[in-house]
């Protein structure tokens, strides 16, 4: 276990330290010149070279990689191009509704994904497989924006019964919070519940297929333990993974879902970053989000060992 | 899916007067999957659909001609009202005009051009990486193996969209960057089948007989291994387009895509985000015609996969009927 962990998390550090390589090559190895951007559009050759300084721009490449990854470790993602305040604040301050956003949907697809999933499985070849089949088609088939703006034009704008963008934080009024919420929650989990469902049905008609699963019906365990017991406890290793994974990419990416209802989270500032070009807030979204990723996929490892006795942690 | 019940209650009388008529005929598993494929009525109306869409795509400046309006052209006398707004289905605009008073239809026929050409290629791009990289990977094993084995793994672990953002913000967003982002983001996922798929391939006795004829390993990869993959790859690569297409309508949508001023699906419905609330075909219009192009694409490749695989469902579902007409 321990082994495995060190391997893990080994492994982990190396992916994010390819990511700071990347992000940094990308943006000051790439971009046309950072201190331009930085000073503004009417600094005169004095400020710009004084600017250059400042941000360590006229050291080698190395020096300065040397120098932002130093700074990164310490938790300092620099200052942003437009605001000039710092983006570890600014990421602060957007991590509620993003987390709000995330945490919420993720329960409602993984429940309503896996639900569906098992009772598209044991009922496999049936009228009520084919819809849930035939329904995950135009699931799959949609993209987030435009169930996104279907709902909002649905339920804010046709029928007022949510409002149509916002974010309320929790601890200032919890009933505005959920409300603000609905949509965006349905939006996100109607797209991945689709995804779960396929995966859950597939993944639990193979173990159903497997030679244990004939031995507990030998042993005249009723069909329910051993399609929940045995069946869906391996079944589910597949859905954890891709879950993890999600859940990792989500935090700093529902863009989408994030700019149509208009909640200030991680999402919407990388959009906004990206219009106004303020590329020390879009790197500091990459890292996080990278971040997020390679933890979740520790976690999801380690529960794998819980979940199915097949596996062994080594 | 009522068609599926209809194909499962056609075909085992259909298989059984082939097994009576005369003189066996053999068929290649080819012709078999064809057969199998064209028993499937949501596969074929599919088919159509994008037979359809191609050739839309094909002749969209005639029918820009047609329609009478250019695809960039504001119609300020029958395209926007007079407060300035979005003009509704009519006989001059048949799907509308957006608030410029563009022509939603001559624009939606442009867009089907940039959709499916992103789509096809990148797929096509993602593919040749996928199997090429996937291929040595499963072929060779040991140190190369676990190089490559990382490195998609890395790939897949990447936050894609935000890269893909970022990079748009780097270098300005514009079709090809847009092609790269797709292909570099969809690779891996192909690429990692393909090595499990090779490195059960690769313990073969034919690939064993090539060997001991002498053969060098690139002739045995590309001979004797990846036409082995075909069936695995059209499958893959039907299923990766809508992936695709999905992917450069997201990106537009936030400004990170096709440039802003090219007709594409993804950016009339950023342009829809201002109008929809008082004029609902601006997001409609583009969102049927992105929906019915995905749709076709993911309903083809379920087809063809169960097509392709002989121990699949659908035919699992038929020979059961089948099985229980006859006890009847």
């Amino acid at each position: 276990m321990l082994r495995f962990l060190i391997r893990r998390i080994v492994f982990g550090v190396v992916v994010l330290w390819i990511v700071t390589l990347g992000v940094f090559l990308l943006f000051f190895a790439t971009s046309k010149d950072p201190a331009a951007r930085f000073a503004g559009k009417s600094a005169t050759a004095d400020t710009l070279a004084l600017v250059r300084h400042k941000l360590g721009l006229d050291q080698p490449l190395t020096v300065q990689y040397w120098h932002f990854l130093t700074r990164t470790l310490k938790g300092d993602l620099g200052y942003s191009f437009v605001t000039q305040s710092p983006v570890t604040d600014m990421i602060k301050s957007a991590l509620p509704a993003s987390l709000s956003l995330i945490l919420g949907a993720a329960v409602i697809w993984l429940i309503s994904g896996v639900v569906t999933g098992v009772l598209s499985a044991t009922k496999a070849r049936t009228l009520l497989d084919r819809g849930i089949t035939a329904a995950v088609l135009v699931g799959i088939s949609m993209p987030a924006f435009v169930v996104a703006l279907t709902l909002a034009f649905l339920f804010a704008n046709k029928i007022q019964i949510f409002p149509a963008s916002g974010f309320v934080p929790l601890q200032q009024n919890p009933v505005q919070w959920f409300q603000h919420l609905v949509l965006p929650w349905l939006t996100l989990a109607l797209l991945q519940s689709a995804i779960y469902t396929r995966l859950t049905r597939g993944s639990l008609l193979d173990v159903l297929g497997e030679d244990y699963i004939r031995t507990a019906r030998a042993k005249g365990l009723p069909e329910n333990k051993v399609i929940y017991r045995h069946g869906l406890r391996s079944a589910l290793t597949p859905v954890l993974t891709q879950f993890g994974v999600d859940v990792g990419v989500l935090i700093g990416g529902t863009l989408v879902t994030e700019t149509v209802f208009g909640l200030q989270g991680i999402g919407q500032l990388t959009v906004r970053s990206l219009t106004t070009g303020d590329l020390p807030v879009i790197m500091a979204v990459v890292l996080i989000a990278s971040f997020f990723v390679v933890l979740a996929n520790i976690i999801v490892d380690i529960v794998y060992s819980f979940l199915d006795p097949r596996v062994r942690l080594e | 899916m009522s068609l599926t019940d209809l194909e499962a209650d056609a075909s085992l009388p259909a298989a059984g007067e082939v097994a009576a008529a005369g003189p066996i005929q053999g068929r290649s598993p080819w012709q078999l999957a064809w057969a199998r494929l064209r028993r499937d009525k949501a596969a074929m109306i599919s088919l159509v659909v994008i037979v359809l869409l191609i050739v839309m795509a094909l002749i969209a400046p005639l029918i820009s001609k047609w329609i009478g309006y250019a695809p960039a052209f504001g119609d300020r006398k029958l395209g926007i009202t007079e407060d300035g707004l979005p003009v509704g289905l009519n006989g001059h605009h048949p799907l509308g005009t957006d608030r410029l008073g563009r022509d939603l239809l001559v624009r939606a026929v442009y867009g089907a051009r940039i959709s499916l050409i992103v789509g096809l290629v990148s797929t096509a791009l993602a593919t040749i990486l996928g199997v090429v990289v996937g291929a040595m990977a499963g072929y060779f094993g040991g140190v190369v193996d676990t190089v490559l084995a990382r490195f998609m793994d890395v790939t897949l672990s990447f936050p894609y969209l935000l890269f893909a953002i970022a990079l748009a913000a780097a270098f300005g967003a514009s079709t090809p960057l847009t092609i790269f982002v797709i292909t570099f983001f969809s690779w891996a996922s192909i690429g990692r089948i393909v090595r499990g798929q090779v490195i059960s391939i690769k313990q073969r006795e034919f690939v064993e007989a090539a060997r001991s004829l002498g053969a060098s390993n690139m002739r045995i990869i590309f001979i004797d291994v990846i036409p082995n993959l075909l069936a695995p790859l059209i499958v893959l690569a039907t299923m990766t387009i809508p992936v695709a297409i999905v992917f450069e309508a997201t990106l537009s949508f936030l400004g990170a895509g096709i440039d802003p001023r090219t007709p594409s699906w993804g950016n009339m419905l950023s342009d829809a985000t201002e109008t929809y609330q008082v004029a609902w075909w601006t997001l409609f219009v583009p969102a049927a015609f992105l929906l019915i192009t995905t749709l076709a694409f993911n309903i083809l490749g379920d087809a063809v996969r169960d097509a392709l695989d002989p121990r699949s469902e659908r035919l699992f579902a038929a020979q059961k009927a089948g099985r229980k007409k006859k006890k009847k």
